[in-house]
């Protein structure tokens, strides 16, 4: 059995002194040597102003209930996540507009996750591929239950919906079982 | 390009938190050990050593940027020449791979090089955050980004394509961790059946807690030189230095995002990743038959940036067989999943053969007892040390502590430095590590030999 331990967490009682020697003699200035490590709580917080960039239009076509992809204009190789340059002919790529349906080409089932999403887990991750596009898209599963996974899910259908409030992130498409 | 020899190395204690050092300190524990196994006292290896090249992974994690140059300072190394390298989690291997062109350049006769990383900072799932910010923060991270999650969707692919099963993942980790059971420098030293892997708590389906290496702090260093270097250490510490020579360095890329990974055709296979030693009618046959099953390369499922530095590395070392010719791998085994892929992307087994390669008994000990019943005898050890699995993962660290312990298999001297030799690859002549970034961005391979 793996050891049974509880998890380790931050916050505690703010202390404003630690224990030292009252008299620094020769044998307790050497005796400091031994001394347990000082251990502080230093928050850190930042608000970045993150640009999509060339990107920007996926964002903005989500918000407006619209997939787009993007396409090299000379060999048609189209990406099913937006991407300003085609890796092969360097050429600026050009936008295309989907449907949100395809069907799951790999996938998970996250029981923990980072700490920004550890609220919403259990929560399925999936890799979807697009009729007509080269590459995948990563994006949210629901509908499947999460007790459940299976890789018979691989090659499900599934169908794409816009969320009305956006948030302005790829989430914004989240997909659900077609069938 | 000149001769280089790894010649020493050290590695701190690796464990979840060490809150009894600094990281200048923690990389200084490692130094003064592979200084002392040279022989060598510090003013007289500062006398010698030419400069050094720095590993860390994160700025997050230290929250102290030009970490690099405060070891160079705690150690006494300015005012010599250095530059700290980012990699991902193949930072230690970049780092080696750097310090090997100083020398095979010209440009240094001694360099060390160095890594640490120190993840108790921060709580475990905040530290899973800092790591996921190594996906693209547009499109990947704010999906759910947890890299546990994205080497899931890899596995759950391969599982799909290839039949590789969660026993088959779990053979690694009991591998691993009883490995570990006999190296006094590994973090987790645990004797695990594979009902206790599967029974551990599931993390990201289908890997569980023991699937999955944890986080550590901890530093490493190793010593290159030249041949020019070899005399100059030699003479200052007055004995015979056994020489383990770098044979061949690889290095490869591959796109930040693993949905933008190709999906290519069979020929462009065969023309740009296929290695020496696949190219015989059988596995040829063996390629086209998947590829009719709807296999394509790399897909999600493998690296192609591990099997580019593979072929590139064999290249340069002469290595026309890699099963047959390599003795130990030394591999990034973040995942039990990428243990199984990287076998595959190094030429231990054809692609889709991981699954089976894995419980074999191939890549085993044959001197520990694993409890297992596997069908075939030892051929080449991986992770004989434990790996990151076992081991521990200090990321900056965990590239130069595979290059130690492998300097320490081709000595012949894993006795000495475990403290127990039930680890010591019997016959050790030539040896692969292996480090790895993100979802396979950067892999580096690099090939250590024993010079007779």
């Amino acid at each position: 059995m793996a050891k049974q331990v509880m998890e380790e967490t931050f916050g505690g009682y703010v202390l404003h002194t630690v224990p030292f020697p009252t008299e620094l003699d020769e044998a307790a200035l050497a005796g400091l040597k031994k001394m347990a490590p000082i251990l502080i709580e230093q928050p850190y917080s930042m608000t970045y102003l993150h640009s999509y960039g060339q990107d920007s239009p996926f964002f903005a076509g989500l918000s407006n209930g619209h997939l787009l992809v993007s396409r090299d204009p000379e060999t048609g190789y189209t990406y099913g996540t937006a991407r300003g340059h085609d890796m092969y002919t360097g050429n600026e790529t050009d936008w295309v507009e989907i449907l949100p349906e395809g069907t799951v080409h790999a996938f998970t089932v996250c029981h923990f996750g980072s700490e920004e999403f550890l609220p919403e887990t259990p929560y399925v991750l999936v890799q979807v591929e697009f009729p007509g596009a080269n590459t995948l898209f990563l994006a949210r599963l629901i509908g499947v239950d999460p007790a459940k996974a299976s890789t018979d899910w691989i090659g499900m259908k599934v169908k794409g919906r816009f969320r009305r409030l956006s948030k302005f992130k790829p989430t914004d498409l989240y997909f659900y079982p077609a069938e | 390009m000149r001769t280089v020899y790894a010649v020493s190395g050290g590695v701190s204690k690796f464990a979840k938190a060490r809150p009894d050092k600094t990281f200048p300190a923690l990389a200084k524990e490692a130094y003064d050990y592979a200084i002392a196994d040279l022989g060598l006292t510090h003013r007289q290896f500062i006398e010698i050593v030419d400069g050094s090249v720095a590993s860390y992974f994160s700025d997050h994690f230290a929250r102290q940027l030009m970490a690099g140059i405060m070891i160079q300072d705690y150690l006494g190394l300015c005012p010599k020449p250095g530059h700290r390298v980012e990699g991902g989690g193949a930072t230690g291997g970049i780092c080696f791979q750097e310090a090997w062109k100083n020398v095979a350049s010209g440009y240094m006769d001694v360099c060390l090089a160095y890594g640490f990383e120190t993840m108790s900072h921060v709580a475990t799932w905040k530290g899973n955050e800092f790591i996921a910010l190594a996906s693209d923060i547009s499109f990947d991270y704010p999906v759910g980004g947890f890299y546990s999650g994205y080497y899931a969707m890899m596995v759950t692919r391969h599982m799909k394509e290839f039949g590789t099963t969660p026993e088959q993942m779990a053979h690694v980790s009991v591998k691993n961790h009883m490995n570990a059971y006999h190296n006094s420098y590994a973090q987790k030293r645990e004797k695990l059946t594979i009902a206790d892997v599967r029974n551990s708590p599931m993390v990201a389906w289908p890997l569980t807690r023991l699937d999955i290496c944890v986080m550590s702090d901890g530093a490493a260093v190793t010593i290159l030189c030249s041949e020019e270097g070899l005399a100059k250490l030699e003479k200052a510490s007055g004995r015979r230095i056994p020489r383990v020579l770098v044979s061949g360095i690889g290095r490869g890329t591959d796109a930040m995002r693993m949905a933008d990974r190709p999906h290519q055709s069979y020929d462009d296979f065969v023309k740009y990743n296929m290695l020496p030693s696949e190219d015989t009618a059988e596995t040829c046959a063996y390629y086209k038959n998947l590829w009719k099953h709807g296999f394509r390369y790399p897909g999600v499922h493998s690296f192609r940036a591990g099997r580019m530095a593979s072929k590139q590395a064999y290249k340069n070392a002469g290595i026309s067989d890699p099963l047959g010719e390599i003795s130990f791998v030394e591999l990034h085994d973040a995942y039990t999943s990428s243990e199984i892929q990287t076998y595959e992307d190094m030429g231990l087994c054809r692609y889709g053969e991981g699954g089976p390669f894995a419980a074999s008994g191939k890549a085993f000990m044959p001197t520990v007892n694993y409890g297992l019943d596997l069908p075939d005898k030892s051929v080449c050890p991986v992770n004989p040390s434990g790996g990151l699995i076992a081991c521990g993962h200090p990321v900056g660290a965990t590239g130069l502590m595979q290059a130690v312990f492998a300097i320490w298999q081709l000595q012949g001297t894993i006795g000495k430095h475990f403290g127990d030799a039930t680890l010591q690859v019997p016959n050790a002549k030539r040896g692969a590590i292996h480090s790895h970034a993100g979802t396979g961005t950067y892999v580096t391979v690099s090939i250590l030999e024993k010079e007779n």
